[in-house]
């Protein structure tokens, strides 16, 4: 049984939202979601699923601040501390199982609400050990990124060229309130922000929220003549971040284990071939190479094809066509589900401005970022 | 019998090694929105207002921009009266960690005096706020439950925009 995106919508997309509030976007977005998939969401919907995490809130037990903006009153609603991502694979075991025939997903984040995030994300480091206080939670994606550069031979130069190709490319796409036209030599000559990382390669904060309508083949048939199915999905956890000294270093175990699994349902023995581009993690710039990699889709060298143009939008496997989270910012745990909204949008050709040609499947992945070691992986296709 | 070992109170136990105290900077700027900002607004003016579901023709007290019932969007604004029933109301001698209260606190749920309500709905335009003038045998007694009260505002010069601008509910 295939199951698949019947409908999407979106609210936000800046910096700053100050004239709504969280519970106001997630209803904006809802409502687009259903009435791009053309279902009632009182009458329709079987199962609520929703991505938040407390202190990105302000809320204690804001999952009971769930049900009312998505039409989930009285209903079962199920919210899930992660990526939003992990939510969409939530809706896939509830469709695959057969007990859910429709189920609406949504994801938000107002950072802009958020006064000490810095403090916020302290409280993510395991409470015995928070007295060294480094700065910032960024220090890990330095750490990430000075090992990658170890092992895979990448120099700064490649991590600067991933922010220009995703900076610029999101001057095209109008959700993409971080975009900038760059040049090189301005990354480059930047003062480093995290050590080998300049502050054009960290992405910024979006206020956000997205919804998303899955639905099992036979209702997803009814609802739309092309819907975007969701071939396979999947996620992973590496090390708490807790004991951030056990996590393999300059890689992402969860992110191969995830696409691993994912690719195995989707029946994907050579991603790169079998799919037309991809949206992948690139808070950081170098995760994108890194990603690329741990994807499977450079077993030559992510940072050299690069070089060449390969993952450019015009190159042979565009990556990050959207603008990438360079672009479009992140936005706590709605960032994997900004990132599917892009991939849908692209295969459904809706994409504007940032329009490929003939895609018909792609590869969204997603990280939950610092300081988090997990990671989801998704097959879509028209 | 003597059990072997020694005493200790909590606040020893806490000072051991391995029990790290640690106060969470938590700072936030939450966005009260298009529907609480004007219920706000209208408290700094002293007036308690609530929007109209134009599907269902609820009244949403706190106001929303939406109906979670219909999952339609809010319709007209309206000023609602200040007076009202006491629906339920309770007092609270401890604190969450079951600490006790410096004097106790009596709130209550207020049912107002909606236009089109009959006053015995199951779901109605309330507001969750202390009791002044009632005491805690009012309370215990039941005496309190059904009373007619109204909202006993801070001079309009003191009045910030948030519900506390509303001092408490009162008899009268």
């Amino acid at each position: 049984m295939r199951t698949a995106i019947v409908g999407i919508g979106w609210s936000g997309f800046r910096p700053s939202v100050p004239e709504l509030s969280f519970t106001e976007m997630m209803y904006e977005a809802a409502v687009r979601a259903y009435e791009d998939a053309g279902v009632d969401a009182r009458r329709d919907v079987d199962v609520f699923v929703s991505c938040q995490e407390d202190f990105w809130e302000g809320i204690a037990i804001n999952d009971e601040f769930a049900p009312d903006p998505v039409g989930g009153v009285m209903r079962p609603t199920v919210t899930v501390a992660g990526d939003g991502l992990q939510c969409v694979g939530q809706a896939y075991m509830m469709i695959r199982s057969g007990l859910a025939e429709l189920v609406a997903v949504e994801a938000h984040g107002k950072p802009s609400d958020v006064k000490t995030l810095q403090e916020i994300y302290e409280l993510a480091l395991d409470p015995q050990l928070r007295a060294l206080k480094p700065g910032n939670p960024f220090f890990l994606a330095g750490l990430d990124a000075v090992a990658y550069m170890r092992r895979s031979g990448a120099r700064r130069e490649h991590f600067a060229l991933v922010a220009v190709k995703n900076r610029r490319r999101g001057l095209r796409n109008p959700r993409a309130s971080h975009a900038a036209s760059i040049e090189l030599k301005a990354v480059l000559n930047a003062r480093p922000a995290i050590y080998p990382l300049t502050r054009h390669e960290i992405a910024g904060f979006t206020d956000a929220a997205i919804s998303v309508v899955m639905a099992s083949e036979q209702k997803a048939r009814e609802l739309r003549s092309e819907p975007i199915w969701l071939e396979g999905i999947w996620w992973s956890t590496e090390v708490g971040s807790g004991s951030v000294e056990w996590h393999e270093w300059g890689s992402m175990p969860s992110a191969r284990l995830a696409a691993k699994e994912a690719y195995r349902q989707a029946g994907l023995k050579d991603p790169r071939r079998q799919t037309d581009f991809a949206e992948v993690e690139d808070r950081f710039s170098f995760m994108e190479l890194l990603f690329l990699e741990e994807l499977g889709m450079a077993p030559e060298g992510a940072h050299k094809l690069l070089e060449s143009g390969y993952f450019d939008a015009e190159g042979s496997y565009p990556v990050n066509p959207s603008g990438g989270s360079l672009s479009l910012g992140t936005s706590f745990e709605a960032t994997g589900l900004m990132r599917l909204l892009e991939a849908v949008l692209q295969l459904r050709g809706e994409a504007g401005g940032v329009q490929l040609r003939g895609a018909e499947r792609a590869v969204v992945a997603s990280w939950r970022g610092v300081p988090s070691y997990t990671s989801a992986v998704a097959v879509l296709g028209r | 019998m003597e059990i072997p070992g020694k005493y200790v109170r909590e606040e020893e136990l806490r000072k051991m090694k391995g029990v790290i105290e640690y106060v969470p900077k938590a700072k936030y700027s939450y966005s009260a929105g298009q529907a609480l900002s004007v219920f706000l607004r209208g408290l700094k003016e002293g007036k308690i207002l609530g929007k109209r579901c134009s599907s269902c023709g609820r009244i949403l007290l706190p106001p929303r921009e939406f109906c979670e019932s219909c999952f339609s969007p809010a319709g007209e604004w309206l000023e609602l009266p200040q007076t009202g029933r006491v629906e339920t109301a309770s007092v609270s001698y401890i604190s969450a960690k079951r600490g006790k209260l410096e004097r106790p606190e009596i709130v209550a749920i207020i049912r107002l005096d909606a236009p089109g309500y009959r006053g015995d709905e199951p779901e109605f335009p309330g507001i969750f706020h202390r009791l002044c003038g009632v005491s805690e045998e009012d309370v215990m007694s039941g005496r309190v439950f059904g009373a007619r009260v109204r909202a006993r505002w801070r001079p309009a010069e003191q009045r910030a925009g948030s519900i506390t601008d509303i001092e408490c509910f009162e008899r009268w």
